[in-house]
């Protein structure tokens, strides 16, 4: 865009919101100069390693450490002492009635509740040396029976892991509208089915990272953590720990990926920090590929049996659910391990009228690894059994997926709507998704061609799978239940004294874009270029307090703040510009790093002279006027208890019915996540959620033996999406920006990951169903696929 | 407690630079690497060899640097992400990667990058089913791979261009 000024006049600042700009900060680790925690090293530093549970559950006889003190051994901490300085921890949410869980320690004292818990820690000169004297640590176990299996832990027969709580009950949540029995009694059909996702990890590249340093003068503790949460970590150190809060810093530096592992307390990074204390000096701990398989939060492993009634006319009557989930032996602290369920509760069938609705959710205590929040809490299996059901559902009724879920989406006059579960959604794009969607990859022609093949004995599938997402959520996630997680995120910007602006804001980077984005909008609200902008973030001492990274939020909640703070320093600047110039503010503008007369275009001060005169010629500022070129401001979303994301994924896919392998051949997504700050940087994060997805339908999973041993652990056995296995990803978009925020912008991040999975399982069953085989287990392995087909016992 | 490891002298180049340091035998490459030089851009991701994050090269060949042990790499020459990127010589893949956001986190993307100008190193005209095949030593979980692919593509694209103008 140009000014209509003359030769004079500055060009107009552009509108950053919306380009594709590559991210300054990417340059740095193309070169190989990221900084992550285990690249930190301070003076004295010495590090940790974990005597960890060899059993899912055994009593600890006694722990005998004297041989593993040896040359370079500083000291072996076990759970009695540093239960002594870390006050324990119970994950429950005050508002989320009924979930109960027992106080858990960094470090199992007395008994060890999944096989991975961490037991003792060895402080040692080297991590070399610190593995091998752990292996001197002699622990005398007794072990105890393990409670494996989430369909019998509620059973009498099964021990209690907690026998303060009577069972193994977590949580229980119910929703119902009423007249779902009656729904099923008239339906013209019922389908049903028992959809399974076995538990999974997030497995980020950069494992759990923490290094932590104590000055016992100031008592003074400063953690360099690999976390999405910096805020959150400050509050839970300084209140177990016993510090003050403000003398706790917690920097995050460059972090390897987060996906929601990074937002949970671990008991080896407590102790850790409690070894930085009693040593006064920095200890770093990074766990290694084996013990993150053992020790990292796992999700998504539900069973759930879940029906629907529908008429001969082709509407959806009544949904009828009930998931069952097993948890780790605690619930996951500070966020609580019932968002799962919650989410299936509240989810299922939600794109759809929801006529009838009735659910139930369980989540049960097991002797397996905590169990929590990961990319998409929940939303994968509430699509994955909405979707799958709605497929079901279609071809008893004859009728085309696609047109069968056009005719049951929630109508699009009919927001807001307000489920049954209690959730508004405040307006989703569903029926302008999909016809995007069928158009993007061509529907009727790859119909088409998959019966034409069909005839040549090559058997592809085609699966649909609408999804909703929440995003931005408000304090009723965690806030309101007495955790002290921000719903609010705040941004200050400072007018360098050369008219640059340096940004600080409580949302970080975690690989998504975070300080693309708080770039991309500072520089647009205040009227820079973007080279005149510098982000600060990642850093609880000089940051403005907030959220941080989780819940899809950071564009939405913290852009936001960034846009009001921008806006904000920009009046400032022009009304002290109006004052200097005696002219009016609404008659100026700043663009590409002036100040210039709106109509004409023409300069009147470059922001380095309003630096300049603001900073260091104050005798040119009026007596009775004072500008204030730093500013901060403040947002939570408090309209919603989130801002849903709505979208459609497509697959398609061929299976080889001798060998059951799977091969994708496409993907298409088109999402709606309101304003996009940076396509490019929204495109591929959500290609990358869409193989997570995918990770989960083909590949992914954390098998136990009965007694609770993980049987695949490592990255040799446990599989993960890899390139030549992933298809090309095609990206679109709908548009319906939130009206809770000036930016409109809604998540992104997390959408990909929760219609990828269901999109697959209704492609492959499409595929087979010249067979009459379906699969509903996920991971879709080859064998699954051969025992549907009949093929193998 | 084991026997205390054995040290050894080792004499190799780095980055075109002549170290010698006496090594535990035990410590693989990548450890020495980033504990004793200071070279942190090869990450540490599985130690098994199997995510690539720890991609380096050793006398012209690629390896992974939690397979390979310091003291093996006695007179050997030694590059790493950081020497690769003073010199230039994946300045075109850098730029493909960051024009196309090829990465998120960038903690693969060192060994990524490695990997990429092996094969375009060996085959001037890969398939995209070659590139993605090449490639699959590599774990990233943040990107879809696409942009990564794209990245090489392009890359491959514009050498053949310049070698045939």
């Amino acid at each position: 865009m140009k000014s209509a000024g003359g030769p004079t006049a500055a060009s107009r600042t552009p509108n950053y919101i919306g380009v594709p700009l590559p991210r300054a900060n990417a340059k740095r680790l193309l070169a190989g100069r990221g900084q992550y925690v285990d690249d930190i090293r301070l003076p004295r530093m010495v590090h940790a390693a974990f005597v960890r549970s060899p059993y899912a559950h055994a009593r600890i006889v006694r722990i005998d450490t004297t041989e593993a003190h040896v040359p370079g051994v500083l000291r072996v901490i076990t759970g009695a002492e540093v239960a002594g300085m870390c006050r324990p921890y119970v994950g429950v949410l005050a508002h989320v009635k009924g979930m109960r869980s027992a106080p858990q320690y960094p470090l199992a004292a007395d008994r060890a509740r999944w096989q991975g818990e961490p037991v003792a820690a060895v402080i040692a000169e080297t991590r070399a040396l610190a593995e091998d004297a752990a292996q001197l640590v002699r622990v005398e176990w007794e072990e105890l029976p393990a409670v494996t299996d989430a369909e019998t832990a509620l059973e009498p027969a099964t021990p209690v892991i907690h026998p303060e709580l009577g069972d193994n009950l977590c949580f229980e949540r119910r929703v119902d509208s009423g007249g779902v029995d009656e729904a099923f009694a008239r339906a013209d059909q019922v389908v049903e089915a028992t959809f399974v996702t076995t538990r999974h990890t997030a497995v980020t590249l950069e494992p759990r990272s923490i290094l932590a340093d104590f000055n016992p003068a100031e008592r003074q503790l400063t953690v360099w953590h690999s976390t999405q949460v910096p805020y959150m970590m400050q509050w839970i150190l300084a209140r177990h720990f016993g510090l003050s809060e403000p003398r706790v810093r917690v920097i995050a530096p460059d972090v390897g990926g987060g996906f929601g592992l990074k937002i949970h307390t671990y008991g080896d990074e407590l102790a850790t920090v409690a070894a930085a204390i009693l040593l006064g000096r920095p200890v770093k701990f990074i766990a290694d590929r084996l013990e993150s398989f053992v020790s990292d939060f796992h999700a998504r492993g539900h069973c759930v049996k879940a029906r629907m009634a529908v008429s001969k006319a082709g509407d959806i009557l009544a949904v009828d659910v009930d998931d069952l989930y097993g948890i780790g032996p605690y619930s996951g602290y500070p966020r609580g391990s019932a968002n799962e369920g919650i989410q299936v509760a509240n989810l299922v069938g939600a794109p759809y009228q929801q006529r009838a609705y009735r659910a139930r959710s369980r989540a049960v205590f097991q002797n397996k690894p905590m169990y929590g929040q990961y990319r998409a809490v929940g939303h994968p299996i509430a699509c994955i059994t909405s979707e799958g059901l709605v497929d079901l559902a279609a071809e008893a009724l004859g009728r085309d997926p696609a047109e069968f879920r056009r005719r049951n989406y929630l109508p699009a006059d009919a927001y807001p709507h307000t489920l049954v579960s209690g959730l508004t959604f405040e307006r989703l794009s569903q029926h302008e998704a999909l016809d995007k969607l069928l158009a993007m990859m061509d529907y009727r022609r790859l119909r088409a061609e998959q019966a034409e093949l069909r005839k040549r004995g090559v058997y592809r599938g085609i699966g649909l799978a609408s999804f909703v997402e929440n995003s931005n959520p408000s304090s009723a996630t965690y806030g309101q239940g007495g955790v002290s997680i921000a719903a609010q995120d705040a941004c200050t910007i400072k007018l360098t004294a050369t008219g640059g602006i340096t940004v600080a804001s409580s949302i970080n980077e975690i690989g998504q874009g975070g300080y693309a984005v708080i770039s991309q909008i500072a520089a647009t609200l205040v009227g820079v270029p973007i080279e005149q902008v510098k982000v600060v973030i990642g850093d609880t001492e000089v940051t403005p307090y907030g959220g941080g990274n989780w819940g899809s939020r950071g564009t939405g909640i913290g852009g936001e703040a960034v846009f009001q703070a921008g806006k904000a320093l920009r009046a400032n600047i022009l009304n002290f510009v109006a004052r200097l110039t005696e002219s009016e503010a609404s008659l100026l503008e700043i663009r590409d790093g002036s100040v210039v007369e709106a109509a004409s275009g023409a300069v009147r001060m470059s922001l380095e002279e309003v630096a300049r005169t603001a900073y260091f010629q104050t005798a040119r500022v009026p007596r009775d006027f004072q500008p204030e070129l730093t500013v901060t401001r403040s947002y939570a979303q408090k309209t919603y208890a989130g801002t849903y994301t709505n979208g459609i994924q497509a697959s398609h896919l061929e299976v080889d019915v001798d060998t059951g392998f799977v091969k994708l051949l496409r993907h298409w997504v088109v999402d709606d996540c309101g304003t996009i700050v940076n396509p490019l940087l929204a495109d591929e994060q959500i290609r990358g959620a869409v193989v997570q997805g995918i990770g989960a339908a083909l590949y992914e999973q954390c098998l136990y033996s009965p007694e609770g041993q993980l049987l695949n652990g490592s990255l040799i056995d446990y599989l993960v999406p890899m390139a030549g296995e992933m298809p090309d990803i095609e990206v679109g978009h709908t548009c319906t920006p939130t009206a809770t925020s000036e930016l409109g912008a809604k998540g992104a991040g997390e959408a990909g990951t929760a219609g990828a999975a269901a999109a697959i399982m209704n492609a492959l069953n499409d595929a087979l169903r010249p067979y009459h085989a379906r699969v509903f287990t996920l991971p879709f392995t080859p064998e699954r696929v051969l025992r549907a087909l009949g093929k193998i016992q | 407690m084991r026997e205390p490891a054995e040290i050894m002298e080792v004499k190799l180049v780095v980055n075109g630079e002549t170290i010698s340091r006496r090594v535990a035998v035990r410590q693989n490459l990548v450890d020495f690497l980033r504990e004793e030089l200071g070279l942190t851009g090869s990450h540490f991701g599985c130690e098994h060899g199997v995510c690539g994050a720890c991609t380096v090269v050793v006398d012209g060949e690629m390896v992974r640097g939690c397979l390979v042990l310091a003291a093996q790499c006695d007179g050997a020459r030694v590059e790493t992400i950081e020497g690769l990127s003073g010199n230039g010589a994946l300045a075109d893949l850098q730029r493909a990667f960051h024009e196309r956001n090829a990465l998120q986190c960038g903690f693969c993307t060192p060994g990524m990058l490695l990997t990429a100008a092996e094969l375009l190193a060996r085959n001037p005209r890969p398939s995209r089913e070659e590139i993605r095949a090449h490639l699959s030593g590599n774990y990233c979980r943040c990107t879809g791979y696409q942009a990564i692919v794209d990245a090489v593509e392009a890359v491959c694209r514009a050498r053949r261009e310049e070698a045939a103008s």
